[in-house]
């Protein structure tokens, strides 16, 4: 497959929904579960892995790999990204939101107290942020046009990037020409992701709001290409559906708009749905070796790809994982709007699970023999 | 007599430019390249605070035999490559700028179109201008044509540490080059730039296979002694390769 152009599955050109409806889900996971040990052995062998090993490498068969995958992955980072590590912070704008999603705290019918950050507010939360070093921020809002709408993005990145080198933003899903508007604005990447792949699972768990319609959501990284972005951050929820079947899903996704929009870089998330933590349960639990199974899969597919992990890992997987494939963390990250300095109180979006202190966590990447980036952008217009 | 390089007004006594990414620390980056005895040294301006009065990276350069060649790298096209030029003129306050015009993020491969285009207008702005380049023999001397400072062909795609895969294309250039030839990327053993020294290069450009070594300093240092044998024998000339053994004039002894 890898030879093979993927938007030319369908017949149709630059649409990843096309693509996607080529696949089978039940057949992809019956295609996973059933990789044997040879497959697993071969995919580790293959010097230019396709998608048929990404599945071995994520399969059950995998698991007693482990050790070499991480000995694979860790070399491979290495060559390409060196002893260093990109440092960045997220900055929660909003929880006001008109969707239901039903594993997040700024869920519409959730009975919270709404808040979205004044100019003051942000500047605030800015100057908080600059201090304890950070260059790359992460702006992030809830689905609520009417509050935070393309104007108010607009807004942020331009009082952000007076301040960081590097502005992103993970919002709702927005048009090709608005995705324009900000990349004019001095946007760098935007992080969408699809939660699941599974149509129905998704409908199961975003039953209301702009965000109930799968196909809109699907095709946001094509409008994105299409408006040249720097960056597009993919993922999934995982847990929410099969992981890995939607780990296969979001492979997919990657190589298709790799092959698609070539001058564009590319990240990859692993949030994933932990039990007893007081929302949804996961249908299949993705435990902490299962995560780095699926973070040393991407790496062995894709040397180049962004690999970034959230302060939602504890500290002993994140002590361990940073020398074996991941090149972007966060750390003391807050999820509330304000959580910084203005409403420190307030309900998180999801709770943190490392909340070591970004001096903490520079100290641990200079005993693991890793250099932070705070800086690695600069606007050249 | 000394083996001195120069381009443009500066004289080198070292044939080994290095880099300054991929390193565990700050210190150990200033180490390995002080241990190298490099007199050029690129950074990413990307990775320089601007505002900051006293970027910790060009902080750990500050050594007065060490040049800082800024580069261009993240750039997309030549607009934002000359715009990027004059940021790094203002900066860093020196008009040397290693040309990166690579659109592709994934193997980080230069445009040539781009490259050729901003190389004209730079030069013409008054950059020494050091552009990096596919091993194109046509393209470079396109590129001397409007004057660039020299010429700096890939070896191989960069950070692969895969050796001199352009082989033939560099021959060609070496032999062709009015100006001093670099071999960039894709150096990834002293031998690899001994090679390229041996085949005529002007000097080498050595970065990831110094900084993800697991001993950057000793690696630079062997990377020095490298580009120094390959120098010496290059100028020694080499003898010729042959896959018999030559008898003494076994046809013509009858003329004797």
């Amino acid at each position: 497959m890898r030879k093979e152009k993927l938007y030319k599955r369908s017949g149709l050109e630059k649409s990843f929904e096309a693509v996607f409806n080529t696949y089978q889900w039940d057949e992809v996971l019956d295609s996973i579960y059933t990789k044997t040990a040879i497959d697993v052995e071969r995919a580790i062998n293959n010097a230019h892995r396709d998608l048929e090993d990404f599945k071995a490498l994520i399969s059950p068969a995998a698991q007693d790999y482990l050790e070499v995958m991480a000995a694979a992955s860790k070399a491979i980072t290495k060559e390409r990204f060196g002893n260093t590590m990109q440092m960045y912070v997220p900055m929660y704008l909003s929880n006001e939101c008109q969707n239901i999603c039903t594993y997040c705290g700024f869920s519409l019918t959730n009975k919270i107290p709404r808040r979205t950050l004044t100019d003051e507010e942000i500047l605030k939360e800015i100057y908080f942020l600059k201090k304890k070093g950070y260059d790359h921020i992460l702006l992030v809002t809830g689905e609520a046009n009417q509050k935070v709408g393309v104007e108010y993005l607009k807004n942020a990145i331009r009082l952000a990037k007076k301040h960081f080198s590097n502005v992103s933003i993970e919002v709702q899903p927005l048009l090709q020409n608005e995705y324009e508007l900000l990349i004019e604005e001095g946007l760098y990447a935007v992080l969408v992701y699809q939660e699941t792949y599974h149509r129905e699972t998704y409908k199961q768990h975003h039953p209301k709001g702009k965000k109930s319609n799968f196909n809109y959501r699907l095709e946001t990284s094509d409008r994105l290409g299409q408006a040249n972005i720097h960056k597009i951050g993919l993922g999934a929820l995982f847990g929410l559906e099969d992981w890995r079947c939607d780990a296969f899903f979001t492979a997919l996704h990657l190589k298709y708009l790799q092959q698609t929009y070539w001058k564009t870089t590319y990240s990859i998330s692993f949030p994933r749905l932990r039990p007893f933590s007081g929302g949804v349960d996961p249908k299949v639990e993705m435990t902490d070796k299962h995560l780095a199974q699926t973070i040393f899969a991407f790496r062995m597919l894709d040397k180049e790809v962004e690999l970034s992990l959230s302060t939602r890992e504890n500290e002993v997987f994140r002590n361990n994982i940073v020398n074996l494939g991941v090149t972007s963390i966060s750390a003391e990250s807050k999820t509330n709007p304000g959580g910084y300095t203005v409403e420190k109180q307030s309900l998180e979006q999801f709770e943190i699970s490392d909340e070591r202190s970004t001096e903490t966590i520079v100290k641990m990447l200079k005993n693991n023999g890793l250099e932070p980036v705070w800086k690695d952008w600069e606007k050249f217009k | 007599m000394k083996d001195i390089l120069q381009i443009a007004d500066k004289k080198f006594s070292s044939r080994l430019f290095t880099g300054t990414g991929k390193f565990s620390s700050n210190q150990l980056m200033s180490e390995a390249i002080l241990a190298s005895e490099s007199e050029l040294v690129t950074v990413a301006l990307k990775r320089i605070d601007l505002e900051q009065k006293s970027d910790d990276m060009i902080k750990a350069l500050q050594q007065p035999t060490i040049s800082l060649l800024p580069n261009t790298s993240g750039v997309r096209n030549a607009k934002e490559a000359i715009f990027a030029a004059e940021l790094a003129r203002e900066a860093l306050q020196t008009h040397w700028l290693k040309l990166e015009v690579h659109p592709d993020p994934k193997y980080l491969l230069p445009d040539p179109i781009e490259t050729l285009k901003a190389a004209e207008e730079l030069v013409k702005k008054g950059f020494v201008v050091m552009p990096y380049i596919h091993a194109d023999p046509v393209l470079c001397k396109r590129l001397e044509e409007v004057g660039v400072a020299c010429v700096m062909p890939l070896g191989a795609p960069i950070g692969t540490n895969k050796g001199l895969r352009t082989h033939d294309f560099l021959e060609i250039i070496i032999e062709q080059s009015t100006v001093p030839v670099v071999v960039d990327a894709g150096i990834g053993s002293p031998s690899h730039a001994a090679y390229a020294m041996e085949l005529g290069a002007d000097a080498v450009l050595v970065n990831t296979a110094i900084a993800v070594s697991n001993n950057p300093v000793e690696m630079a240092k062997a990377f020095k002694l490298g580009v120094e044998a390959g120098r010496m024998a290059y100028q020694a000339k080499l003898a010729k390769v042959t896959t018999h053994a030559e008898a003494s004039s076994p046809l013509t002894r009858f003329l004797n």
